[in-house]
């Protein structure tokens, strides 16, 4: 399952300057596992223990992954997993 | 005291102060860093303020630009005193902040001055912005006043009043099929491609900054008191934790004596994350699919709801939700009471000031003051189907006639 994954321009410096990364996955949860073995200093900058840092947001398709399964929303072949900071707006 | 660096309000990495907003260690949100202010002259402050410019900018030294203009004016809005709406909710003495005396009718004008003078200063040719229909709208008209391109994007679905108010300026206008929250995500997405100066994205820090400025003129206009209470509404958080921030350095500065306010916030029962979270004691906010009439409160991913229910909580406030229709009767409640017509936003606020005072949450010797955001005329709709006019011949007899009618079934 190849999905591809749209880096933000704040975390692009620990992905080598790419914006968007192909990785294998079939949930939100394996995507970023596999984002994270890819580019080791990713993984501190948007999780913690307890999954997510609460200012990331992760969108499937553009839906809010809150709306879906969260971290278990499943994730078809050539899906676009996009991640986001939630600090802008209002 | 001037600003010494953008900070992350999580980690408290700092960053020079340029066009960004989110902390590359944490992704937390960036806000602006002062030099201290314990040990500044409060009396020669004091003289700086007074003597300034009828606008925002008479508070430049507590805001984060080196050149404090714009080409539209923004604030010195009027603050009433609510004698009549007091003696009716039963709350001791009450004053309403009217933010739609600004030159496009909502406290948006604020921040917009703010984001745009430092875009400015930072080289932007182009300002653009997310917005739930009065941002646009101040957008769109300090780009024309200052001669810059811009570009609003909006949700598909808006007022007419708010869209055509807009649009009259000149700008790009956007119709984003989606709701706020698909419009906010595609503009922060795109503010990464383009080299715009998006006010609410990466300006965020600065922007904020401006409804700081409602605060301090509040204190000022009470003659550089604090109030006991303040009620707010609540869309992403900013305004209502920028209110606190902005009472919290006069205080710091010695400009107010005295401690913060009690902060209560208002949203609407169909897009109530903050609320709602409030009442189940949670510190995070669940999103929700906004459903309400009050469409410049449709923000159901609330950027800043975790700091408005820290505000909340350590004021000893509370965050309220009304129904569409006690938004309704609080439009007119205020209208009926202030002379002043507000837009769903004030209706929100009015209607959540109102369920305080039922609740008994309000003391009798309370000093309180309502923040009213922006301009009834905006949402005409609210208005439409609750009062009928008595049509008649020209001539007295018809008048006579129908004034009998009116008396008889009044």
């Amino acid at each position: 399952m190849s999905v591809n994954v749209k880096i933000p321009t704040q975390l692009r410096a620990v992905t080598e300057g790419e914006a968007v990364a192909e990785v294998q996955g079939t949930t939100v949860a394996e995507v970023l596992e596999a984002l994270y073995a890819r580019f080791s200093e990713l993984r501190p900058r948007i999780a913690d223990e307890d999954g997510l840092r609460r200012f990331v947001n992760v969108y499937v398709g553009g839906e809010d992954i809150r709306f879906l399964d969260g971290l278990d929303t499943p994730v078809a072949d050539g899906a676009e997993v996009t991640i986001l900071p939630a600090v802008a707006g209002g | 005291m001037p600003p010494e660096a953008l900070r992350c309000k999580e980690c408290k990495t700092e960053y020079p102060l340029d066009a960004r907003y989110v902390c590359e260690r944490c992704f937390g949100p960036l806000e602006v860093k002062y030099a201290s202010r314990s040990g500044a002259d409060a009396d020669e402050l004091k003289r700086r303020i007074q003597a300034g410019p009828h606008s925002i900018w008479r508070y430049a030294d507590f805001l984060p630009v080196e050149h404090p203009s714009s080409a539209l004016a923004a604030g010195w809005t009027p603050l009433i005193r609510a004698d009549r709406l007091a003696a009716e909710l039963g709350i001791g003495e009450l004053w309403v902040k009217n933010d739609a005396a600004n030159p496009t009718h909502s406290f948006k004008d604020r921040v917009v001055a703010v984001a745009l003078a430092r875009a400015l200063e930072l080289g932007f040719k182009t300002i653009a912005c997310a917005s739930t229909g009065n941002l646009a709208n101040a957008v769109a008209a300090h780009a024309a006043a200052a001669g810059l391109e811009s570009y609003v994007f909006i949700p598909s679905d808006l007022e007419e009043q708010k869209v055509l108010a807009t649009g009259i300026y000149g700008t790009n206008m956007v119709a984003v099929r989606g709701n706020y929250d698909d419009v906010n995500r595609l503009c922060t997405e795109l503010s990464g491609e383009h080299e715009w100066a998006f006010v609410n994205i990466n300006m965020r820090p600065y922007y904020a900054e401006g409804s700081k400025t409602l605060a301090f003129e509040i204190a000022e206009q009470l003659g550089f008191q604090l109030p006991d209470r303040v009620v707010a509404p609540i869309a992403s958080g900013s305004l209502f934790t920028k209110l606190a921030r902005g009472f919290e350095e006069w205080l710091e500065a010695g400009l107010l004596e005295g401690s913060l306010p009690t902060f209560n916030g208002a949203q609407a029962e169909g897009c109530a994350p903050v609320a709602h979270a409030f009442r189940d004691g949670q510190d995070f906010c669940r999103p929700v699919k906004p459903e309400t009439i009050a469409k410049s409160l449709a923000i159901g991913n609330p950027a800043d709801g975790p700091y408005a229910l820290d505000l909340a909580r350590r004021s000893g406030g509370a965050i309220d939700a009304v129904s569409d229709d006690e938004i309704r009767d609080g439009i007119r409640l205020l209208a009926q009471t202030t002379g002043i017509f507000t837009e769903t936003a004030g209706g929100v606020t009015t209607a959540v000031l109102r369920k305080l005072a039922q609740r008994g949450d309000i003391g009798p010797q309370e000093r309180v003051v309502a923040v009213i955001t922006g301009e009834g005329l905006k949402t005409l709709e609210c208005a439409r189907g609750t009062f009928e006019a008595w049509e008649i011949d020209p001539n007295a007899n018809s008048f006579e006639q129908a004034r009998e009618r009116q008396l008889t079934t009044a």
